[in-house]
């Protein structure tokens, strides 16, 4: 048997017997943190467990708490959970996003300071990057940090800080250089959320829900040991980690939609079928809707295949510079998936609450207005336009 | 299923770029054109593609072919849309060679095949009565007496039909326009009584013809496949046509880009290269980001082909899809990026812009394929 066999069968093994039955159904993922809550005590269990063996970040060295394996080892990690249905045991911005990043600048101390508790889903972090006059000019931020002793004293504001109200900590972009040049006076700085000098307002979204805050820092604090790449050197942690950011948010134009191999009937198909009905061929009456679903699923398809180059491409080692349309096509492909179901949907697609509608309907209207922010977080797509005029394809500034 | 090239086929498109860059860049289609060559080609040229194999590829080994696959063959294609090279490979070495070895008895496959490979014939498909593609809309009937068929009607839009030796022929043995079952496929020499052959002239200064059959005899042994299930076969071939035909398009869109976004580089307007101005940036990114879905689209239809995919329709509807579209999108983009110089003989994307809409109407346009797509999806 070779290695990875035998890695197989532990796995399965194992994960036969610490997998709760209640975490092999679909449901909601733990965010951890220092006032975790959790929806089942099995939540409670699996989280621990599998942070105990370091599987909640699988790849990870394991000298920092993860699971120290190999990319073929995690693939089998994955098919086996899959294979019972596990859920995910965490979820959190410290393992998509900051992680990564620390892995690559942070010094050895910070690593082991830091990374261990993003493992154990100990530490919910949040990420301080926009600010009201810095949105997709990011590196115009103005929030500052002046050194004083062995802190650094923050004061300024940070905007669509995601779930701020319920974060430990943040991972933020401040000044640092105030006469610099823009890109190079900043810093990338660790801050503690529980503290006088931080508050925190939830910002109410077109959607009715709150995923996003504002965050003050009135003479907040943060030790000098915990910025992270250099003084100065923030920029570069910064764009790193928004390579990390958009592929997470890409990662949505490809949920639902045609998935390429099989013969799957789309879910936009299904609620054009629904809503507008069938002719007697079963083909959906609306014509001019049916075309816009099949315009939809053939884009759908080739954007899935256009991944699935990227990732091979990247793993033979040849350069992938349809990388970068990733997140530009990904997000405003999700946006007109759910703007063709509200059409779809006609009346029973603009309902707010209550009566008259079901949950999925409601849930599908708030899902469309949520897929706004899509094309506008994490660099928009007019940035990414940008991106890609300018690295891919070489065109010149002014 | 890989997306990626492997090194032999890698190798091949090398070759093939290698060899149309300095054998058939676009000056020698200008060539061809402005000398109005009777012949749509240059024989010579043909002959060192039949020589590198390129006749080959779709043949089976045991006919004397390569069985390179589609992978294969789309790659070379991608190139010759790049340069505009006009050749019969499509007709003869896609059409002619599927047709036959997917549909041929093993007389026929041993009569046609190897004289395909060496270069000997080339091939028409003759398929085509109307000016939208309808593949079930055959008027042309084929009247069985003894062990004859008589051809009667006429055929349009039939690629290199007046360079060929062998021409495919659907005609309709029974049933009524529209039926599926009844058609069936003939083999037909074009020199025989009663064909008729004039060569059409289109945008793109390539090769096609309309043909008009009057009362041709043809024997029992020319059916090809089996009487009045024709469609089946069309079908099969008909799907790794619109792929290849999608691989040629993608070469055409890439090289027209690639050629417009030199342009933007160098041209200067308002003190500055108009490749910085951010209305030109935007237009041309969205440009890159269709390339490389079509892109993705043809590889994935090609490797569908070559693994005999129980979904290869539905896969080769969205090559052609994707093809066409983005082909369009970049070609009008292109001339309007250049300006006045665009719409002038002397630059080439105009040449770009007329053999993208020819390619566009072979065996469906967009929004055939959209509708196909969707019906074979059960919507």
């Amino acid at each position: 048997m070779t290695d990875l066999q035998t890695f197989r069968e532990e796995t399965r093994d194992w994960l036969e017997a610490n997998c709760p039955p209640e975490m092999r159904k679909p449901g909601d993922v733990a965010w951890g943190g220092r006032n975790a809550q959790f929806s089942h005590p099995d939540q409670k269990l699996w989280l621990e467990r599998m942070g105990e063996k370091g599987w909640t970040c699988p790849t990870w060295p394991s000298e920092y708490g993860g699971g120290g394996l190999s990319k073929e080892e995690n693939k089998i990690l994955q098919e086996e959970m899959g294979a019972i249905g596990a859920r995910s045991p965490l979820g959190s911005f410290g393992i998509w996003m900051l992680g990564p990043a620390l892995l690559e600048f942070a010094t050895e101390e910070q690593k082991k300071e830091h990374l261990p508790p993003i493992v154990r889903g100990e530490v919910w972090w949040c990420q301080g990057y926009s600010e009201p006059g810095s949105g997709s000019d990011l590196a115009s931020l103005s929030t500052k940090a002046v050194e004083e002793g062995d802190e650094y004293i923050i004061n300024g504001q940070k905007i669509w800080t995601s779930y701020a109200d319920k974060a430990d900590k943040i991972f933020c972009l401040v000044r640092t250089g105030p006469q610099e040049p823009k890109h190079d006076g900043i810093s990338f700085l660790l801050i503690d959320m529980d503290q006088p000098g931080v508050t925190t307002r939830p910002i109410t979204l077109i959607s009715g829900k709150s995923p996003f805050c504002e965050t003050f820092f009135d003479d907040a604090k943060a030790p000098v040991k915990d910025l992270v790449g250099g003084l100065n050197k923030g920029w570069t942690v910064a764009k790193r980690l928004l390579e990390h950011e958009r592929t997470m948010i890409s990662a949505m134009g490809l949920s639902g939609g045609g998935d390429g191999s099989k013969k799957t009937k789309s879910g936009l198909a299904e609620i054009g079928k629904k809503y507008a009905g069938v002719d007697s061929e079963n083909q959906i009456s609306d014509k001019a809707l049916r075309r816009k679903v099949a315009l939809h699923d053939l884009n759908s398809r080739a954007f899935g295949l256009t991944m699935q180059r990227v990732g091979e491409e990247t793993k033979v080692g040849q350069p992938s510079p349809a990388a970068a349309m990733a997140k530009l096509y990904g997000t405003e492909h999700n946006k007109l998936r759910y703007e063709l179901m509200l059409e779809a949907m006609g009346t029973q697609g603009i309902g707010w609450d209550g009566e008259g509608f079901s949950m999925e309907e409601l849930a599908i209207t708030r899902d469309w207005l949520r897929t706004k922010a899509n094309s506008i977080e994490g660099g928009t797509s007019e940035v990414q336009l940008n991106v890609i005029s300018k690295r891919v394809l070489g065109l010149p500034d002014k | 299923m890989a997306l990626v090239l492997n090194e032999e086929q890698q190798s091949l498109k090398d070759i093939a770029k290698e060899f149309l860059q300095k054998n058939a860049p676009v000056t020698h289609f200008r060539e061809i054109r402005d000398t109005e060559s009777e012949l749509g080609y240059d024989p010579d040229l043909w002959k060192q593609m039949v020589d590198l194999g390129w006749s080959g590829i779709l043949v089976p080994e045991e006919y004397g072919g390569f069985d390179f696959g589609m992978v294969g063959m789309g790659s070379i294609l991608e190139e010759m849309g790049k340069m505009l090279t006009p050749s019969p490979l499509f007709s003869t070495g896609v059409l002619g060679a599927s047709l036959i070895s997917l549909g041929g008895n093993d007389k026929q496959k041993q009569t046609y095949l190897p004289q395909i490979v060496d270069g000997s014939i080339t091939t028409a498909l003759a398929l085509e009565e109307g000016n939208r593609h309808s593949p079930l809309s055959i008027n042309t009937e084929a009247k069985k007496e003894g062990k004859n068929y008589t051809l009667t009607g006429s055929k349009t839009f039939v690629i290199d039909g007046h360079s060929s030796n062998l021409l495919i022929v659907a005609a309709r043995t029974s049933g009524s326009e529209n039926d599926s079952s009844g058609i069936t496929l003939f083999l037909v020499d074009p020199s025989i009584d009663g064909v008729e052959v004039s060569k059409t002239s289109m945008v793109d200064s390539r090769n096609s013809a309309n043909i008009t059959l009057n009362e041709v005899i043809v024997s029992l042994d020319d059916v090809l496949s089996e009487e009045n299930n024709g469609a089946a076969l069309l079908e099969e071939v008909l799907d790794r046509a619109q792929i290849a035909i999608s691989a040629e398009m993608l070469g055409n869109a890439s090289q027209a880009f690639d050629i417009t976004l030199e342009y933007l580089k160098e041209r200067k307007q308002f003190g500055a290269v108009i490749g910085s101005f951010q209305a030109l940036q935007h237009r041309a990114a969205e440009m890159y980001s269709e390339l490389e879905l079509t892109k993705s689209s043809v590889i994935a239809a090609c490797v569908a082909a070559d693994e005999q995919s129980n979904d290869l329709r539905r896969m080769a509807s969205l090559a052609k899809f994707k093809a066409g579209e983005t082909n369009h999108l970049v070609t009008n983009e292109a001339v309007q990026m250049h300006g006045g110089v665009g719409v002038t003989d002397e630059y080439d994307v105009g040449l770009y812009l007329k053999r993208a809409r020819v390619t566009e109407q072979i065996f469906g346009n967009s929004e055939y394929h959209l509708d196909r797509y969707a019906s074979l999806s059960e919507y």
